[in-house]
């Protein structure tokens, strides 16, 4: 008898990855190990629906029923302790262990923690759905939020703190809001946004000191200036979960490092999801870790079929949204690998830019507007860039030409 | 409620396109494929109620513009995380250039 595949961590990564076993058509045994009390939810909506709702509820991947019926066994609450690699067994909190034929390590990312004394039960990281409720219950009109972060959580926490009325500032060390992986003129659309919807948003200026006596967060500024809060949300970016990967040996590079394939380097062990970096072959290889959620999504798919031996390559292109308001910003490739940028407007005020090499190849295009503006030229740009097409120019700021019809180019 | 419906001219909708249909407090979502047919299921994806209208028609397949569910629009069937409900489909027929659907009960 075979021992099974065994994976660790029940976010999108991890489930998805149990459900594409099953649907690769492996018969098996799947136990999925998860750090959490509830059934594997869907993360983007703890800073956005599950903010505002009344009642707020997980978002389930799939309901017991579901997974019963894919014979995935949910091991929740528990967390794996320790590999052995030799052994191809897995320990877990309770002292059990779990016989392995493939593993796959879906740890996730935790928040960066705020490298400063003074947080306490006014201060609040937001990771889990646990999360959202201890900080869903201080959102209500005139309470004081201070965000710490200018990043894609602390704005999407700052829309839905707004819409309940709650007193919002936003505080970014670097000079301008969303620096990593978003151009500027994107970032400047979401920034005079949330200062028309009534944020206060505080740039180029970091944090002295922080307070927090349990009713009141002091937070004091490098500039001097005193923000006081009824509650402090810190989202300063989140780290990869490599603890079991690091004290099992296996090698890392800004969280666990993987070939194309999605292997660690040892050989039955596989990683994919927040925790593990790898080669993005349309950047000729570029080593890069992605925290989003369809990226999660795609990996956990891939590591299933490379665990039933399907060597299959990753070959997809980087992609997220981000809702504040009524607006949604969409990027597809990474901006940062453009030389220059062109823009296409559309109705509404929505626009994209493309990002391109000085060759011409499309590497990259990012958009916002209202609901789903972007959506449709994003996806198109999106396939454009994994074909690593280099579109024309005059094409791609042309509204009335249809980029549907480049690709067929 | 029973009665062909009339949602558009069929020259509003491009070939291997979709456009949105609003009629009685739903919302619809009309196709035509790439081999000039027409199709129509309802408006919202099932995944998190986004209007598939904005989405992306490649083939027999829509993509919802939001968390890229797809659903082969033909059938109505789910084809792929993170949906996994149906989106149901209503009969559609051409008649003197306009695209007509049927609601059924």
């Amino acid at each position: 008898m075979t021992a099974g595949m065994v994976i660790i961590g029940a976010g999108e990564c991890g489930t998805r990855a149990a459900f594409a076993l099953r649907e690769a058509g492996y018969d098996g045994t799947i136990a999925l190990v998860g750090a959490e009390p509830h059934l594997p939810y869907e993360r983007p909506p703890l800073s956005k629906e599950a903010m505002t709702s009344d009642a707020p509820s997980i978002k389930a991947i799939a309901d017991a029923e579901r997974l019963a019926g894919h014979r995935i066994d949910l091991k929740g609450a528990t967390t794996a302790t320790s590999i052995d690699r030799a052994n191809r067994s897995v320990r877990l909190a309770d002292g059990s262990d779990l016989a392995y034929d493939k593993l796959l390590i879906a740890t996730g990312s935790v928040p960066r923690q705020l490298p400063l004394p003074g947080l306490g039960s006014r201060s609040a990281y937001l990771r889990t759905f646990d999360d959202a409720l201890r900080i869903r219950r201080h959102l209500r009109e005139g309470v004081r939020i201070a965000i710490i972060g200018g990043g894609f959580i602390g704005l999407e926490l700052a829309a839905s703190a707004r819409k309940l009325g709650a007193a919002v500032t936003v505080i970014e060390a670097q000079p301008r809001i969303l620096t990593r992986g978003v151009p500027g003129e994107i970032a400047e659309v979401v920034h005079d946004t949330h200062v028309a919807e009534g944020v206060d948003i505080v740039c180029g200026d970091g944090i002295a000191s922080i307070d927090d006596d349990g009713e009141t967060v002091r937070i004091a500024l490098a500039s001097g200036r005193s923000i006081d809060a009824d509650l402090a949300v810190i989202g300063i970016g989140a780290v990869p979960v490599t603890m079991l990967a690091e004290t099992a040996g296996l090698a890392l590079n800004n969280g666990i490092s993987v070939d194309a394939r999605l292997r660690t380097s040892d050989p039955d062990i596989f990683a994919a999801g927040d925790c593990c970096s790898f080669p993005l072959a349309i950047y000729g290889g570029r080593r890069v870790r992605l925290e989003a959620w369809r990226s999660a999504q795609e990996l956990g798919g891939l590591a299933a079929r490379n665990m039933l031996g399907a060597e299959e390559a990753h070959a997809c292109v980087p992609w997220f949204w981000s809702d504040q308001y009524g607006l949604t910003l969409q990027i597809a490739g990474l901006p940062d690998e453009g030389e220059r940028t062109i823009r296409r407007d559309l109705d509404d005020g929505a626009f994209i830019l493309f990002h391109l090499k000085e060759d011409g190849r499309l590497v990259a295009a990012s958009g916002i507007g209202p609901d789903n503006a972007v959506a449709r030229d994003i996806r198109l740009a999106e396939m454009l860039i994994g074909k690593m097409a280099r579109p024309d120019p005059e094409a791609l700021t042309s509204p009335s030409v249809k980029l549907k019809s480049l690709l067929a180019a | 409620m029973s009665d062909w419906i009339e949602a558009c001219a069929a020259d509003d909708i491009d070939e291997e396109d979709v456009i949105r249909f609003d009629h009685a407090g739903r919302s619809f979502a009309i196709y035509r494929s790439p081999e000039d047919e027409f199709f129509a299921t309802d408006g919202l994806c099932t995944h998190e109620q986004i209007h598939l209208s904005q989405g992306l028609v490649m083939g027999d397949i829509i993509e919802c513009p939001k968390h890229n569910g797809r659903f082969n629009y033909k059938t109505g069937a789910a084809r792929g995380a993170p949906v996994c409900v149906n989106l149901r489909t209503y009969a559609v027929k051409v008649d003197g250039g306009k695209v007509f659907i049927h609601l059924g009960n």
